[in-house]
Parts: structure tokens; C-alpha cells; sequence
């Protein structure tokens, strides 16, 4: 898909943003979905 | 990027006849909603002798069917204004679609009202409303596919003028939504104008309830996400533009949207899932499926954090959450749909185990569900539509957000926050203690389990009084935006794309192909179990009016 | 179209625990039967006696076997059927004891219920025209409020009865 352009933009795009701290947000989204849903399944193993 | 355009008076006045029937239904809707809980507190018996199933048919119809509906259409119809036009005979088929919608939703209501429908927004047969009930429901459904085909005919129209030029990407994402509104409805079009018109005029003597379900569940999944999609639309490609920054990719934002478009539909199942009549393999298929359609979510998730992320530091703010700092937390353009984003962390880790095959069963038809229900549409949904109202309403009406309405929508934006977090909290773990929903008030056989979950029901009314005060608040500034504020102008705010943004595919516009993998995925998911179902087929149910109190 | 490389992190590590989910409910479901309750058995509406399980006589608590016993339960607005007592009394309370394998059956002569032994995982849609079942095994003592958790009716909410398991 547009392989030439992405070579054209790619390097004056791609390390101009740094997204550390979205990757730490969504990070911690993951957790709480993950302890959300193994709560549940524990809970539903229990009854 | 195509130069956004002007609405024009006489367009405005559409829009906004959708936005004031939204706000009508929030006001009706939301006091049945207080009813509900302070009934189901124990402490209050509602007036007049009305009837709580009647209250909750209301406001089940009110804010799930009739406040989405309405909100999207005239939202969706304003954005095509804005970025590919209207025009006049677009527009005289748009009055066609709210008129008819108009009239579907008042023959419905006066029907609910009289008492001749208690029977859910849901209206599971055998239980039999009143034919007019149907009737009215059909026509919102017929009214709303006016609204679909004048969308598709603007972008076929511009696409014409605009000869190899990708199409706006708001204009693209509403028509993703109609064309998934469409597809759905067909299923629950089909199931009210060949099941339920005809047995409930007393033509057809017996239903097929099974199948009655199906097809409205086919429908009852993508129904969320046609409520979700004009949010993410939001969150995608006006939020950027408000905090200051540009899209993060138009490409990806599209690519989520299609992926939405496959997934919503061949999901229905999972509603499903304790069901007797479904053959336990297939509800697992579609509860994979289902788990197909959070991934674009999580896309959108990274998608909105690297817009906040990447507007902050390229307005120089530094540290690891210094962008997170400096987000426009006074601004309730930008402060409501923001907390609607905030509820979805706990709505959507709520909505995957509710999806998770036999571990439904520890969850469904509680009161849990509603709890997950008014986290995602009554606080994801409606906080970013009244986010969108915030500029929208002033923009048509030809007036402006003043700082004092700012400032009344950001009390508004935390009167609902503290409300639905008291409210959803109880439901959640009254749901996990085992409450039912869709409940009047009950002492059952009594006992601690019963005992407990009165409790929770306190702690609910308790939440519910502070959100209906949140709904008058936000009524009032309705009306001052729509009809008091001063004249001035009020931006329509549409984030543009990054200068050296990478082109978008095209084949992302390839509407064959990926209606074509939508309609192939429906296909599998279906075809199969719905020939089970009819090969399988019990005896047809008769029509039941006495337990809904129906004379 | 390319992806930053932290979402490109975010997208597997978040597919890979929704695969995750879906490896642990496929093995619990395929390999140990966990299935919900899913029989496609059909009936009758507006004859379930005809059904051996729903003959009058044969409504309520039963042993079949060591510690194993079976309910059935005819359900209509706004009752649970589950047969009568010694003395003619309709029965609205059950017991069984700690650990035992209840499997319950139930269908409906009119409407849409629910069934669901609050605070346990049996938890059933009742359908006119088809038989729910499910099998559970009785892990935790109390006294357990069954209620209809699907709307059929001004009278929904009064359509309950108990299950008490006793150590
Ligand atoms: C003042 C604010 C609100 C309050 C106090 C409230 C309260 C409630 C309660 C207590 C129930 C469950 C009743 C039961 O299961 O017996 C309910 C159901 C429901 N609510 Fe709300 N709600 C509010 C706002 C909203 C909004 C804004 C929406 C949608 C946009 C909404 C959509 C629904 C729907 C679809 C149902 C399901 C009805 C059914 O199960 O048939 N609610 N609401
Ligand atoms: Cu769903
Ligand atoms: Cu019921």
C-alpha cells in the first residue's frame, strides 16, 4: 500500500513524535482489562 | 483538504429540529429514569397508579431508541452539510426522513403511554403490544433509511464533482455508519413488518420466537454501535481540532471504521449466549467474532492518547504526562467527551466479559448489564453528544458558547461523572450479587441475599437523583444555546491532517470489498444456526396480552 | 499505511490477551463441557405434561443417584412450578446438601422467563417451545434466591422461589 511515498515521509515523520507516554496509558489500560476479566473469570470458577 | 463548507440557514433548521426532539427525549427519558430508581428504592410507589414496567418501556424507547436515533441523524446529516453539502432535493428528502421518524415515535408513545405496550424496548414476543406500537417502531425504521439513502446520494454526488479525490473522512465515516444502520435493520424490519405486524393484527395465529430474537439481536449488537460510531467520529476528527492539534491518521481512523463496519453485525449471538435453541459452537464463533470488533477499539484508544500526546509536546510541554497536563480541562467541548472516553475503560473491560461465552451466565439479566449499559451509551455516548451539542447547537443557531454556559456544562459534565459513578458502581456489584434487572421493587422470599441488594437499589436512587439534575442542567443550556445565547459565531470544529501526512490508500475507499466482506461474514455467521433454528422449530407461540396488563 | 511502533506493541500485546480470554473459555467450553446451557431440545408450549420431565408428578426435587439429583420446574406468568408438598402445599423452597450435581430443567407454557439461582452460575433463558437445562455442582452453603431475570410482565418482579444448600 503507497509503498514509495511511505519511504518519502517516513523519516522526517516517524521519530518526530515521541509516544512514550501513550504507550504507558495503553498500557495501563491492558492491565485493567486483563484484571477486570480475570476477576470475573475467578469469580464465575468460584460459584 | 477539501475547504469545509457553510451551512446554510434553511439547512440549520433541519439539524436542529433533530436536536430539539434529542432534547425533549432526554428530558421525558431521564425522569422515568428517576422514577425507576427512586421505585426501586422501596421507599417511593410511583403516582397515579402507573405502572413501573410502563415507565421502563418509556424510557427504555425514549433514550435507547428514539434520543440515539434522532441525535445521530441530525449530527450525521450536519457533517455531510459541512464537509460534501446538501442539496435542495437532499434536503426536502431529509425533512421526509424526520417527519416520518417523528410520527413513528408518537403513535409508538402514545401507545406505551396508554398502557397498551409494556412490553420493553426490547418487545420479545410472545408478549403482545398493540399493533400500533409496532406500526410506530416500523416508521422510525423507514424514517432513519430516508436519512441513509440522501447520505449515500451526498457522497455520490461530491465524489462525481471531485473525480479521484478521496472523500472528507467525516463524510466517510457517517456513511460506514449507514451503511451499517441499514444492514442491521433490515434483520429487525424484517422480524416487526413479517412476524409481528401480522400475528399481533391477529393474521398470523403464532410467532416463531426463537427466530424473532435472532433477528432482532442481529440487529441489537450493531444498534450499540451505531450509537458509538458518531463518538469515535468525535473523538477521531473533531477533538484533534479543539485541543489544538491534527489528525493522528486518516488512514488508520478509516481503517478502524471498516473494521467496525465487519465486525458490529455477525456478533448477535452473544446476547444469546443462555439461550436454549442455539447450537453452543455457533454462539462460540460469534463471541470470537465479537471479540474481533474490540480490536479497532483498541486502536482508537492509542489513537486518541497519541493525539493528546503528540498536540502536547509539539506545544512544548515536556515530561512523560505533560501533555496529559496541559489538555484543555476548561473546556467542555473538550472536558465532556473526555470523562465519555474515561467511562469506556471500565465499559469496554465490562463489555468483554459480558461477551466471554458461558461466563455470561454470571452476569446476564442482571442488573450488572445495566450498570455496563449506562457506562457506555449513557456516559461514553451522551457525554460526547452533549460535547458535540456544546458548539454544534450555537453553530447552527447562529450564537455562541458563552464562558458562563462553558463553565454550567462543565458542572454538567461532573454532576453527570459523580451521578453515574454512584449509579453504575451499585448496579455492577448488585448485578455480580446476583440482582436482576429490568426489576421492580421486591422483597422476594426475603433474606440476606434480598436484603443486600435493596442496598445497592438505595445507593441507585441516590445516583439517579443527582444524574436527572445533571439532565435538567444540561436541558436548560440546551435551550439557552438553541434560543437565548448571544448571536456571534461559533467554529464547526474539523481537525485537518498533518502537512506531510501519508496518503490514504485507496482501497480503503473500495466500498465492494469491504461491504462484500461484511455481507460474506454475516453470511457464515448465520446462514447455518438460522437454518437450524428453522428446521428445529417448536411449535409457534400465541399472542400474550394479559401479563402486560393489557386489557 | 504504517503503525508507530508502540501501537504496534499495544495492538499484540492487546490481541494477544483477547486471544488469551478466548483460549481459556474455548478450553473450558470444548474440553470440559462448560458450554451455556444449549440442548435444542423442543416442546410443546401449550402441552409441556406430554414431556415425561413436566408431568405434574414429576415436577420438583428429586434423588437420582448418591448425591445427584434432578429439578424440574415448569415456569408461566408469574410462577414457578416446582410440584407441591405431602400436604398438597405448592413448594417454593428446595434443599440439597454441599457438593451434590443439581441438574435443572425447566420450560414454559406462556411467556419468556428467566431462571437464575442468584449467586451461582445457573443462569437460563426459558422459551416457550424449548427445554433449558443445566447441571451444576452446588459448591458454596446458603440460601439462594431464585428470580426471573427476564421481563414477562406487570407481575416479573413476584416470580421467585429458594434453593438452600445445607453443609
Ligand atoms: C437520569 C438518568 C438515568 C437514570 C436515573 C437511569 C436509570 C435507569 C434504570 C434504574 C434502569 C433499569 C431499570 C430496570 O432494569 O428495572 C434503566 C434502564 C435503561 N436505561 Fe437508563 N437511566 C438514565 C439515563 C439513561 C440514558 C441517558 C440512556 C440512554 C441514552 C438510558 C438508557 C437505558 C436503557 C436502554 C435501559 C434499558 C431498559 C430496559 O431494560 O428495558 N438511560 N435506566
Ligand atoms: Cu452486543
Ligand atoms: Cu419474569
Amino acid at each position: 500500500m503507497a509503498k514509495p511515498t511511505k519511504q518519502q515521509t517516513e523519516p522526517q515523520h516517524n521519530p518526530s513524535i515521541n509516544l512514550k507516554g501513550t504507550l504507558i496509558a495503553v498500557m495501563l489500560l491492558g492491565v485493567f482489562i486483563l484484571a477486570t476479566w480475570f476477576g470475573c473469570y475467578y469469580l464465575f470458577l468460584s460459584r | 483538504m477539501m475547504n469545509p463548507l457553510k451551512i446554510a440557514k434553511k439547512d440549520a433548521r433541519l439539524y436542529m429540529s433533530f436536536m430539539y426532539v434529542t432534547f425533549a427525549a432526554l428530558l421525558v427519558g431521564g425522569l422515568m429514569g428517576l422514577l425507576q430508581t427512586l421505585a426501586r428504592s422501596g421507599k417511593f410507589t410511583l403516582p397515579f397508579g402507573i405502572n413501573y414496567y410502563t415507565i421502563l418501556t418509556v424510557h427504555g424507547v425514549i433514550l435507547g431508541l428514539v434520543l440515539t436515533t434522532f441525535f445521530i441523524i441530525g449530527f450525521q446529516f450536519a457533517l455531510m452539510g459541512k464537509t460534501v453539502g446538501i442539496s435542495d432535493k437532499q434536503r426536502k428528502t431529509g425533512w421526509w426522513s424526520f417527519w416520518l421518524m417523528l410520527a413513528g415515535t408518537v403513535m409508538a408513545a402514545i401507545t406505551i403511554l396508554v398502557g397498551q405496550a409494556n412490553v420493553l424496548y426490547t418487545f420479545y414476543a410472545p408478549l403482545r403490544a398493540h399493533p400500533a406500537f409496532y406500526i410506530g417502531l416500523a416508521l422510525v425504521i423507514v424514517g432513519s433509511w430516508v436519512a441513509v439513502f440522501t447520505n449515500f446520494h451526498q457522497l455520490y454526488v461530491w465524489k462525481k464533482a471531485n473525480k479521484g479525490q478521496k472523500s472528507p473522512l467525516l463524510a466517510f465515516m457517517v456513511v460506514i455508519n449507514m451503511a451499517m444502520w441499514f444492514i442491521a435493520s433490515l434483520g429487525v424490519a424484517a422480524s416487526v413488518l413479517i412476524q409481528f405486524i401480522p400475528w399481533s393484527l391477529g393474521y398470523a395465529e403464532t410467532i416463531n420466537v426463537l427466530l424473532s430474537r435472532t433477528l432482532f439481536w442481529y440487529f441489537g449488537h450493531p444498534l450499540v454501535y451505531f450509537w458509538l460510531l458518531p463518538a469515535y467520529m468525535a473523538w477521531y476528527a473533531i477533538i484533534p481540532k479543539i485541543i489544538g492539534g491534527k489528525l493522528f491518521s486518516d488512514s488508520l481512523a478509516r481503517m478502524s471504521f471498516i473494521l467496525l463496519l465487519m465486525f458490529s453485525i455477525p456478533v448477535g449471538f452473544h446476547h444469546q449466549l443462555t439461550e436454549p435453541g442455539i447450537d453452543p459452537t455457533w454462539k462460540f464463533i460469534q463471541v470470537v467474532l465479537t471479540f474481533m470488533v474490540v480490536i479497532p477499539t483498541l486502536m482508537t484508544a492509542f489513537s486518541i492518547f497519541a493525539t493528546f500526546e503528540t498536540t502536547g509536546r509539539r506545544k512544548g510541554h515536556k515530561g512523560l504526562f505533560g501533555w496529559f497536563k496541559h489538555l484543555p480541562w476548561k473546556d467542555v467541548r473538550f472536558l465532556a467527551p473526555f470523562i465519555g472516553m474515561v467511562a469506556f475503560i471500565p465499559g469496554g473491560a465490562g463489555g468483554i466479559v459480558n461477551a466471554s461465552h458461558q461466563m455470561n451466565s454470571l452476569i446476564h439479566n442482571t442488573i450488572w448489564v445495566t450498570g455496563h449499559f449506562h457506562l457506555t451509551v449513557a456516559t461514553t455516548v451522551i457525554l460526547t453528544y452533549f460535547g458535540i451539542a456544546y458548539w454544534l447547537v450555537p453553530h447552527l443557531t447562529g450564537r455562541r458558547l458563552t464562558p458562563r454556559l462553558n463553565k454550567l456544562g462543565i458542572i454538567q459534565a461532573i454532576i453527570w461523572t459523580v451521578g453515574m459513578t454512584i449509579m453504575s458502581t451499585a448496579m455492577h456489584i448488585q448485578g455480580l450479587l446476583g440482582g436482576p434487572r429490568r426489576s421492580n421493587f421486591s422483597n422476594y422470599a426475603g433474606g440476606e441475599q434480598v436484603q443486600t441488594w435493596i442496598g445497592y437499589q438505595a445507593a441507585q436512587a441516590i445516583g439517579g437523583t443527582i444524574l436527572f439534575i445533571g439532565i435538567v442542567l444540561m436541558v436548560y443550556i440546551f435551550i439557552q444555546l438553541a434560543f437565548f445565547a448571544p448571536k456571534g459565531v461559533e467554529e464547526f470544529p474539523i481537525a485537518e491532517e498533518e502537512v506531510d501526512a501519508e496518503p490514504t490508500p485507496k482501497v480503503l475507499e473500495n466500498w465492494y470489498l469491504w461491504i462484500g466482506i461484511t455481507i460474506a461474514l454475516i453470511l457464515f455467521a448465520y446462514t447455518i444456526p438460522v437454518f437450524d433454528i428453522l428446521k428445529h422449530s417448536p411449535p409457534g407461540s400465541v399472542p400474550f396480552d394479559w401479563p402486560i396488563g393489557r386489557q | 499505511m504504517h503503525l508507530h511502533k508502540f501501537e504496534k506493541i499495544w495492538l499484540v500485546f492487546g490481541m494477544g490477551s483477547l486471544a488469551l480470554f478466548l483460549v481459556i473459555i474455548g478450553f473450558a467450553a470444548f474440553w470440559k463441557g462448560t458450554h451455556p446451557q444449549s440442548h435444542i431440545e423442543i416442546i410443546d408450549p401449550e402441552n409441556v405434561e406430554a414431556h415425561e420431565s413436566f408431568k405434574p408428578e414429576n415436577l420438583g426435587l428429586r434423588e437420582v443417584a448418591e448425591g445427584k439429583y434432578i429439578v424440574n420446574i415448569v415456569a408461566s406468568a408469574f410462577n414457578y412450578d416446582f410440584g407441591t408438598d405431602t400436604d398438597g402445599k405448592p413448594v417454593k423452597k428446595i434443599r440439597v446438601p454441599k457438593g451434590s450435581t443439581v441438574l435443572f430443567q425447566i420450560t414454559t407454557k406462556d411467556v419468556v422467563h428467566g431462571f437464575q439461582v442468584a449467586g451461582t452460575n445457573v443462569n437460563m433463558m426459558v422459551e416457550p417451545g424449548h427445554v433449558s437445562r443445566l447441571e451444576t455442582e452446588m459448591k458454596n452453603v446458603g440460601e439462594f434466591t431464585v428470580v426471573c431475570n427476564e421481563y414477562c410482565g406487570i407481575g416479573h418482579h413476584q416470580m421467585f422461589a429458594t434453593v438452600e444448600v445445607y453443609e
